[in-house]
């Protein structure tokens, strides 16, 4: 029998990936979709709690996380082309001007 | 039947979110990540989200994803650009830190007991509950969202200016 435990599992396993995509990866594009991955798997989480106190508040939230996405995604990704645009890199750790 | 689908979409998920991690080169990265969503939508599926798992499909792996495929071809990144991996201090150290979120959270989840999902209405997750939701309780917060939608226009043109 299938639980809210696996559920919250599963969406922990994928969020750590995530985060480990964020931490480790170089190329701006990847951490980036470990970003949406993360999202994701919060709107797993919203969701198997919707489906556990039988309340459809849960799938609206999950909607506003999708908005929240989808502007995140567009204006990121206008970031990352000025970024190539100005520095020719995609690489994080080649764009350290504020680093000093 | 449901834990049998439950367990070859959760493998699909993880496995294809790793391969999605680990990639060098951004589109097969982008690839790997669709077909992640496709398995969250058929998870959306049996926590009876049909309409979310739908937008899912159409918004995530359609629209978001379609835009991350465009950008990565109008980079165009030549092959020597894709720095090869290496196995850095950077990963070593989060790896170690992922393996703590990994066992730290469902950890506090052992000894909550089994919680059993109850039975539900078969229309839960229909549209119509959905949308009466966010036109009565949830009014304000989606019309702010317009405005969130309406702030990432602008922002995206600028940002897409010849000259910042």
């Amino acid at each position: 029998m299938i639980t809210l435990n696996h559920y919250l599992v599963l969406a922990t396993l994928l969020f750590s990936i995530g985060v480990f995509g964020v931490v480790t990866r170089r190329n701006v594009l990847i951490i980036f979709m470990s970003i949406e991955l993360m999202l994701s798997s919060v709107n797993l989480v919203f969701l198997s709690f919707s489906r556990f106190l039988g309340q459809v508040d849960g799938q609206v939230f999950v909607l506003f996380v999708l908005v929240v996405a989808a502007a995140e995604a567009a204006v990121g990704l206008g970031i990352i082309v000025a970024l190539f645009r100005n520095r020719q890199t995609v690489y994080v750790d080649e764009v350290k001007i504020l680093r000093g | 039947m449901e834990p049998i689908v439950f367990y070859i979409l959760a493998a699909i998920t993880v496995v294809t979110a790793l391969l999605m991690v680990t990639r060098t080169s951004p589109i097969s990265s982008a690839v790997w990540l669709i077909a992640c969503f496709f398995a969250f939508a058929g998870l959306f599926v049996l926590l009876e989200a049909h309409f979310i798992a739908v937008i899912q499909v159409l918004l995530y792996a359609g629209a978001i994803m379609v835009l991350f495929v465009f950008v990565i071809m109008l980079l165009n990144l030549r092959p020597e650009e894709l720095k090869t991996r290496a196995i850095r201090f950077q990963t070593v150290l989060g790896g170690i830190f992922v393996l703590y979120l990994v066992f730290l959270l469902p950890l506090s989840l052992f000894r909550s007991g089994k919680l059993l999902f109850p039975e539900v209405l078969p229309q839960f997750g229909y549209v119509q509950g959905i949308a009466e939701m966010i036109f009565t309780k949830y009014l304000v917060p989606f019309e702010v969202t317009s405005v969130l939608l309406l702030v990432a226009i602008v922002g995206s043109v600028i940002m897409g200016k010849r000259k910042l």
